[in-house]
């Protein structure tokens, strides 16, 4: 489990340009467009053009590929693509691809993307009988579970989070108060979906129920839009415009026994996955969870919050309630979480915002600053085989 | 969340294609109750039985000559490879749709009303008739038709009246989809058969996929069999199955009937969004078997209220067809140590 002290990952790389599309409900263009504008902000970020991009990097369900990317883009000769399987689970698997490929000089400017239309397209939030019909393993995994009737995302959370509540005494007013923290920090981010729009418990507890426990506000929104970000080498980020923010650990994790949104047949049915990425991110930065200034977890919906913070050390297994109790997790509190505005309420770009906002806040330039990052976290999809970064200057 | 619409957007549909459409419809309502048919029995005892067998009903009433409202469809099913009569408004109307692009359908709902119990020698006689179509409509499974039949039962008396003893409304959505991959779509042929299963009946079927190494499971819930894969080599019962025992990696494996007997360890109640083809909320359980596995499934019969986790339940097959049978949960007894 552990690498030759000599050879690492941490701090050879940085991610020195972030770009975006405005999020929305429907952007009007193809996804393609939305990723070739994404991309070419990201570029102008850092002062980079298409002619220095040599990788790029993506989710195995993005529509876009590769070579479609650097054809609209204008990208002569590309020497690394890949893509990373599992949903959201791939977010921070794309930058670790491209610090992978960077520090071993397989490449040397690597672009990562997402873009869809999420929600005036194809909706993830819906029953998709396309998971289910998939010719290959992942639609015999499903076989368990769709035709049964459980194949939403927020059903497939749901087993999980009831379990969870049962265990640990928590209740849904806990799940709740990730949402209010979240939407707190999207009320005063322009770019946000619900800026201005922030909401109390109350409004949590009165949102319909979805699948019980969950409540509609304990799920991410379904959003338009495209994120990118650019990977260099850390003596290149140093001669470019902004502070680069250093790719400090990158890590992948899949548990035991693991399915996608359905790994309930282990003992323990919660994230265990995101227990492996959190050991390897301290492994490789020599850093722990006490090292965190912040942290941006992938809030697709809020139970995974809670479980993620257990994972990942920052308390133990069911204290998380007690965590985020008292305005913990929001600015201003002990760990700030997702300042800007996490899915739920800046824009679901299956997590690529929050390393943008990860950039921004090592950078120091989001719109809710926390004060004196040195590091933080950034998760991937829950539920899911998954990834993670630390972040750092 | 909802998309604005001008007054100058695009038409849903081709102005040509909806008013053929609706052309159509009328000339259908036109036929009024059509597709008349005799019920091949009577209503009997025998038949009575064996559906109060299947639905779990052990009402006495009906072990005394009348028979139970909700079965009125029963009585005029078409039986195995029967068809619907060519002047079937239904039929008609969905044909004419399907030739004009809405290849899709989707049961959304079905109202029946009964006037009286039927008894036991009674001879049935059905009528259907095209009662509307509406659209075109934006739905979230694509744009499409309402469609509503209206089934009528008699009973004819000697002295030449003709008494109305039930009748249903039965509504489909009939669409272009528009998701790129499809659900497999019953052909509505089948779904108008199968309507006495229940009012979303027409409802399209997801299939599970399987391959050799799951295979086994599916023809043990046609069989009514619970199968659990069983490592041949070291004996280790493991679900969802897989080729490679997760325990000594053995390639050789069986299987073992469970006795169906579990108790829930997690559980959903889904109420949104919509599941093709299956009315909300739909509660799903999470099995703890007594073999030691676990498995997920809907619990039926039970209120959304009444589940808990450690509830004792045991497996049940709904049938769905010849190629499908479903393992579902039912309830046996309050979570031990609850307050029910």
């Amino acid at each position: 489990m552990t690498g030759d002290t000599g050879r690492t990952l941490s701090r050879q790389t940085a991610i020195v340009g972030i770009g975006a599309t405005e999020f929305s409900k429907e952007s009007g263009r193809s996804e393609l467009q939305l990723s070739v504008e994404a991309a070419r902000a990201a570029l102008a970020d850092c002062g980079l053009t298409p002619a220095d991009v040599d990788g790029l990097t993506t989710f195995t369900m993005d529509t876009s590929s590769e070579i479609a990317l650097a054809r609209e883009l204008g990208i002569p000769e590309l020497r690394f693509f890949s893509r990373i399987n599992y949903g959201g689970g791939a977010a921070c698997a794309t930058v670790q691809q491209a610090a992978m490929a960077v520090a071993t000089g397989v490449a040397d400017v690597v672009v990562c993307y997402r873009g869809f239309n999420e929600r005036s397209g194809s909706r993830f939030g819906q029953f998709s009988v396309a998971a289910a019909t998939q010719v290959n393993t992942n639609g015999l995994d499903n076989a368990w579970t769709y035709p049964m009737g459980l194949g939403t995302p927020a059903a497939t959370v749901a087993m999980q989070a009831r379990r969870y509540l049962h265990e640990y005494g928590a209740t849904s007013e806990d799940f709740g108060r990730v949402a209010v923290a979240d939407r707190r920090h999207a009320a005063t981010n322009p770019n946000a979906f619900f800026y201005g729009k922030p909401i109390t418990l109350e409004d949590h507890q009165a949102s319909r129920m979805i699948a019980e426990p969950l409540h509609l506000l304990d799920c991410c929104q379904e959003s338009d839009g495209a994120v990118a970000l650019v990977v260099t080498s850390a003596d290149r980020a140093r001669d470019l415009p902004h502070p680069p923010a250093y790719v400090v650990a990158a890590a992948q994790g899949s548990g035991r026994d693991q399915f996608v949104m359905t790994s309930y047949y282990r003992d323990d049915i919660g994230i265990p996955e995101m227990g492996v990425v959190g050991r390897e991110l301290w492994r490789q930065s020599g850093l722990g969870p006490d090292d965190m200034a912040m942290g941006v977890l992938y809030d697709h919906f809020t139970p995974y919050v809670l479980m993620q913070l257990e994972e990942l050390g920052f308390c133990g297994p069911g204290e998380a309630k007690d965590f985020i109790a008292d305005g913990a997790i929001e600015i201003g509190g002990r760990l700030p979480l997702n300042t800007h505005g996490g899915q739920l309420g800046e824009a679901y770009i299956h997590g690529m915002n929050g390393i943008a906002e990860g950039v921004r806040q090592v950078r120091g330039t989001s719109v809710n600053q926390v004060p004196d990052v040195q590091h933080l976290v950034v998760t991937a999809g829950t539920g899911v085989p998954t990834s993670g970064l630390v972040l750092g200057r | 969340m909802s998309h604005p619409t001008s007054a100058t957007a695009e038409p849903l549909v081709d102005p040509a294609v909806h008013e053929q459409v609706m052309a159509e419809a009328e000339r259908i309502k036109a036929l009024g109750e059509a597709s008349e048919r005799l019920a091949r029995d009577p209503v009997n005892q025998p038949t009575i039985s064996n559906w109060l067998e299947a639905m779990g009903n052990d009402n006495p009433r009906f072990r005394q000559g009348e028979a139970p409202p909700s079965m009125v469809q029963v009585w005029t099913m078409y039986g195995l490879g029967g068809k619907a009569p060519a002047d079937d408004p239904l039929h008609a109307m969905m044909n004419v749709l399907t030739d004009t692009g809405f290849t899709a359908v989707l049961g959304t709902n079905c109202e029946q009303s009964y006037e009286r119990y039927l008894r036991v020698g009674e001879q049935l006689r059905v009528t259907t008739a095209l009662d509307s179509v509406v659209g075109p409509k934006k739905t979230a499974m694509g744009v499409g038709y309402f469609v509503t039949s209206r089934s009528t039962w008699y009973v004819d008396h000697e002295d030449g009246s003709a008494e109305q003893v039930a009748s249903m409304l039965f509504r489909v959505l009939k669409f272009v989809p528009t998701r790129a991959v499809q659900p497999p779509v019953d052909p509505p042929e089948a779904s108008v058969a199968d309507a006495a299963d229940g009012p979303d009946a027409s409802r399209f079927v997801l299939r599970p996929m399987k391959n050799r190494d799951t295979e086994f499971f599916w023809e043990g819930t046609a069989a009514g069999e619970l199968r659990v894969q069983r490592c041949n080599a070291c004996g280790v019962l493991r679900h969802p199955p897989g080729p490679a025992c997760p325990s000594c990696g053995a390639l050789d494996r069986g299987h073992v009937a469970a006795s169906g007997r579990g108790t829930v360890f997690s559980y959903v109640v889904h109420r949104h969004p919509p599941v093709p083809g299956r009315e909300l909320p739909i509660l799903l359980v999470l099995v703890d078997l007594d073999e030691g596995v676990r498995m997920v499934g809907e619990l039926v019969d039970t209120e959304p209220t009444e589940v808990e986790i450690g509830m004792p339940v045991q497996v049940d097959f709904r049938r769905v067809d010849d190629d499908l049978t479903l393992p579902v949960w039912r309830r046996t007894g309050p979570a031990e140590g609850s307050r029910a």
